[in-house]
């Protein structure tokens, strides 16, 4: 099963996407799309990984000790902090929407102006 | 379109890449098994070059310190993006609702926000060294802040975070970070060449301008939730107001 990570990554991807097409609530809508988002979390994390290795930190363990990958791990960490500030942004148009004009069903947003 | 037909159009466009992402996947090596070459390279170089045990920290504020400079603004303008959309909308007049809870909660709060707050500041701290950094150790740094709303009240949480501190927090963390690539240029290396003093690897002085980064961007991180908190918790006292 040494592919199950990667099949993982794409099967939270796609689920997020589902959800993101078919939603009816632009705060669900929100939380969908931070589903697809840590489907790039677990692929970054999971292409990283190297059997039988520690993490690339080397205050405790001998330098040259063998560890997973640190560029993806560092891809990662920023990812999680700015995914969450966008999330928050993408409310905060929800809030917005809702407001003025009085609804936060993308299909009726779709019908107002269409 | 109609929904039905969209959904429709969606499943066949979704089957279709889920089975590129699976054909994809599959040329990847399999888990565990990574031999790409950078990163096994810069977990050799890096302690010995950049004197840090932490690789991870020497790859966001070293090695790759202009794509991390990228997110800090995105981060930056996310923030900005919400206090304006939320800003606009509200009424100055609304009645804030403040919410007092006991004594018991409250002494409990503000120990617990002291110590986070003082977690925070150590996972900043020893960016270089341990797991942690900016990123982390600034998010719960903020949320030291959230937990003095949650045990207290909103009047102590925004005596404790005044606009005009959190905006100076904000920009110097950004600023910090900019002005030292500048320099590291202007010593004509570089954008964001590490020029600082590389010190001992282990203690709080090492790394050269990895630290000064770190801890810019903890400032930078913690100001920019702590904003993103406020703005949020105003709308939940606006429209909570009691009439």
């Amino acid at each position: 099963m040494s592919y199950l990570p990667y099949a993982l990554a794409v099967w939270l991807f796609v689920v997020g996407l589902y959800g993101v097409v078919t939603s009816r609530n632009l705060i669900h809508l929100v939380v969908c799309l931070t589903v697809m988002q840590s489907s790039t979390y677990v692929l970054l994390l999971s292409i990283g990984y190297v059997n039988r290795a520690t993490a690339p930190i080397f205050a405790d363990v001998p330098r040259g000790t063998r560890a997973v990958d640190p560029v993806v791990q560092a891809l990662t960490l920023t990812d999680v902090v700015v995914g969450v500030a966008v999330a928050a942004l993408l409310l905060a148009l929800s809030m917005q929407v809702q407001k003025h004009l009085g609804t936060t069903d993308p299909d009726e947003l779709q019908q107002m102006h269409g | 379109m109609t929904r039905q037909a969209r959904i429709g159009l969606f499943a066949v466009s979704a089957a279709g890449l889920a089975a590129l992402m699976l054909w994809g996947a599959s040329g990847l090596p399999s888990f565990g098994h990574y031999r790409g070459p950078y990163g096994q390279i810069v977990n050799h170089v890096a302690p010995s070059e950049r004197h840090v045990t932490n690789v991870v920290t020497a790859v966001v504020f070293d090695y790759r310190g202009v794509d991390t400079l990228g997110e800090e603004f995105i981060l930056f303008a996310a923030a900005m993006g919400v206090a304006l959309l939320l800003r606009e909308v509200r009424d100055p007049r609304a009645r804030r609702n403040d919410r007092v809870s006991s004594d018991a909660v409250r002494l409990a709060g503000v120990g617990f926000a002291a110590g986070l707050f003082v977690l925070g500041l150590s996972v900043v701290a020893h960016g270089p060294i341990t797991p942690g950094g900016g990123f982390q150790g600034g998010v719960v740094l903020a949320s030291a802040f959230a937990l003095v709303y949650l045990a207290g009240d909103y009047r102590s949480y925004r005596k404790l975070t005044p606009s005009f501190g959190i905006d100076l927090a904000k920009g110097t963390g950004l600023g910090v970070f900019t002005v030292v690539g500048i320099v590291s240029l202007l010593l004509g290396t570089g954008y964001l060449h590490n020029f600082g003093p590389l010190g001992t690897a282990g203690t709080l002085a090492s790394g050269g301008t990895i630290s000064i980064l770190n801890i810019a961007t903890g400032l930078e991180v913690m100001a920019a939730f702590v904003l993103l908190f406020t703005e949020f918790l105003e709308e939940l006292a606006v429209t909570r107001a009691p009439r």
